[in-house]
């Protein structure tokens, strides 16, 4: 054990020296929180959203519905069509299937609103209530962007140390030392997440701070999510750099790891609409799991129990890569 | 007899590169063991397969008469040919980390006086000379109290004042009774600190001994040199044909090489010789090395 907090402590030091890869891990994601916060700073839009959860010809003979204003959605899924009123996705949701009924967002001006314009031409409908805070695409997006940057400081961090250290012959003075493989790499997971989980969490803290962002469940589940999702990507950092000593090449696989997450893991929008096999394929990575796990316990208040299939995913994934990382890690560029 | 290090038909192959081809030789305890040979001539090789960094294509390595085991790299300390510490650690806090890699280690301050390193004990170790880095290194090697320790090529790239200090340092670890197994492609080191070497050329023993042994063995004669005057009649000068040895002519240097340095000169006395131009040469291990390989050690 000592050899590992040995090589631990001596990475944790070097690596609050590099000055340059320092800077750039907390300035990279202030640069994205100044971007999110002018970004998503647009005002309201006025067109009425009416969500449809029934036969399309049993609406024809609302009046709300024919106006230029109102844009109308189908849904073949009531809950879903509920849950995006609960967001304020929707501002007035209305069943034509048996008992004809509408439902409003108690939360929402425009929902009560649109009630008003509806009520005023269509009576035979029976009121139903929701409520929820309106959900941002700010606090949809943040998630994602969180994700995101675990992502890359975790892959990077670790990937091109490894690689550069296995070119200059540190690893190899390393290697004529009792330490093992397991250890070594071991010891620079356990550094690297100590880094990635402290600066995903000031990046955090920062972001609830200026966006005021949904947080509806425990903080303590994020932080269990962020720890497990970094050990995930380092791993497959660790795994990356096990055995090339070229840098090119390790930024080549680095980057074919992490463009497809960043396109298919739901950080900028949601692949509901996107073919299954899409979908199957973006639940492979382990991006996806940690935005899912992460937007769950934020917007929805999700419980351990209910992002735990997410988390047992990413320890999993950690699991076999760091296995297969010791299996293949080589020393030096011959060995 | 017993060896502390045996290696026998050891053979490393790299596709169609054959870099060792069946070496075997042994290292007693206490003594400094050198391979010498030219850049690309195996040296690296066969000590970093003794080392265990790279895996025999086939051989045996013993270590006390045995298998090497996982104790092995408790026991020995290596310094390598080229290597880089890690970044932006100082060099104490670099033998702080080497420290805790061993069960059993010398005392910092211990190594600290041995190699010297206290003028620049506070700084990063990327940003030291060259002959500051190669004593850290040699520190490194010697963290662990080994019994062996191995040093592969460690002055080369060094400035003269440099490499004699290195050399000193050599010197103390030899005298401390540790088994000192070095790489080399200098002959004036291989003859100041090698008590047995081997010479290697493309990847086989060409032979092996002390130093002085091989000289005698191949190279028994000496040179004398002495410049003769252009006219043999000239006060000071002298009849050649009255020396027992073979004469070369180099340019009105003549050089006289003699199994005895005491005949040629009594020689030279009875003509009453100037003897002011005397040198002695004796042949070096690049004499040597050119005699049994045909070419230079520096090719």
């Amino acid at each position: 054990m000592k050899q590992f907090f040995a090589v631990f402590k001596a990475r944790n030091i070097e690596y609050y020296r590099d000055k340059g890869s320092l800077s750039w891990a907390f300035m990279f994601p202030l640069l994205v929180i100044i971007g999110c916060a002018v970004t998503f700073s647009n005002p309201d839009e006025s067109v009425f959203k009416v969500g449809l959860y029934g036969n399309a010809d049993s609406f024809k003979n609302i009046e709300l519905l024919q106006q230029s204003y109102t844009k109308s959605i189908s849904f073949e899924d009531l809950p879903k069509a509920l849950e995006r009123l609960q967001y304020h996705q929707l501002d007035l949701l209305i069943s034509s299937t048996g008992d004809k009924q509408y439902w409003i967002n108690t939360e929402s001006s425009s929902s009560k609103a649109a009630e008003q314009l509806l009520l005023a031409n269509s009576h035979d409908f029976t009121k139903q209530e929701t409520s929820g805070r309106k959900i941002r695409y700010v606090d949809w997006v943040i998630p994602g962007v969180l994700g995101m940057n675990l992502m890359f400081g975790a892959l990077f961090g670790v990937g091109y140390v490894i690689v550069r250290y296995r070119n200059n012959g540190v690893l190899k003075r390393l290697q004529a030392t009792p330490i093992s493989a397991l250890q070594f790499l071991s010891a620079q997971l356990a550094s690297r997440l100590l880094i990635v989980v402290l600066v995903n969490s000031l990046i955090f803290v920062g972001c609830h701070y200026f966006l005021n962002l949904v947080v509806l469940g425990s903080y303590i589940n994020l932080l269990l999510i962020t720890v497990l999702g970094g050990l995930s990507m380092i791993a497959i950092g660790l795994l990356v750099a096990s055995r090339t000593a070229n840098e090119e090449l390790a930024g080549g696989l680095l980057n074919i790891a992490t463009w497809p997450m960043l396109f298919l893991s739901e950080v900028w929008f949601s692949l509901d609409d996107s073919p299954q096999w899409l979908q199957s394929l973006a639940d492979l990575m382990p991006l996806t799991h940690i935005v899912k796990a992460t937007r769950a316990v934020m917007i929805d208040g999700a419980t351990l129990a209910e992002v735990s299939h997410h988390l047992l995913w990413m320890l999993a994934l950690t699991a076999a890569c760091m296995a297969m990382a010791a299996y293949l890690f080589r020393w030096t560029k011959s060995s | 007899m017993d060896y502390l290090l045996q290696v026998n038909h050891l053979h490393k192959h790299y596709r169609d590169i054959k870099a060792v081809d069946d070496i075997s030789f042994g290292i007693r305890a206490g003594t400094c063991f050198g391979l010498l040979g030219p850049n690309g001539a195996g040296k690296t090789t066969t000590i970093e397969m003794i080392e265990g960094i790279i895996p025999p294509t086939s051989g045996e390595i013993l270590f006390k008469g045995k298998p090497r085991d996982n104790s092995f790299a408790q026991q020995i300390g290596i310094q390598f040919q080229s290597t880089a510490l890690q970044d932006f650690l100082t060099v104490r806090e670099v033998l702080a980390l080497f420290d805790q890699l061993y069960n059993k280690t010398i005392a910092s301050e211990q190594l600290i006086a041995l190699c010297e390193l206290g003028e620049f004990i506070d700084r990063e170790a990327n940003k030291l000379s060259g002959g500051q880095k190669q004593r850290l290194l040699l520190a490194l090697a010697l963290i662990n109290d080994p019994a062996v320790v191995f040093l592969d090529e460690p002055t080369t790239g060094l400035d003269p004042q440099s490499r004699r200090k290195f050399w000193e340092l050599v010197t103390t670890i030899k005298a401390q009774g540790k088994t000192v197994v070095l790489t080399t492609h200098y002959m004036d080191e291989a003859e100041l600190l090698c008590d047995e070497l081997i010479i290697i050329d493309h990847g086989k023993i060409i032979d092996q001994g002390s130093p002085q042994q091989l000289l005698d063995k191949h190279l028994p004669h000496k040179r004398v040199c002495i410049d003769q005057p252009a006219n043999s009649d000239q006060t000071g000068g002298f009849d050649q044909t009255r020396l027992s040895g073979k004469i070369e002519n180099n340019n009105g240097h003549l050089d006289i090489i003699t199994t005895s340095v005491e005949t040629t000169l009594h020689e030279l006395l009875a003509q009453n010789t100037d003897l002011s131009s005397l040198r002695v040469r004796n042949p070096t291990l690049e004499d040597l090395f050119i005699k049994l390989t045909g070419h230079q050690l520096r090719d």
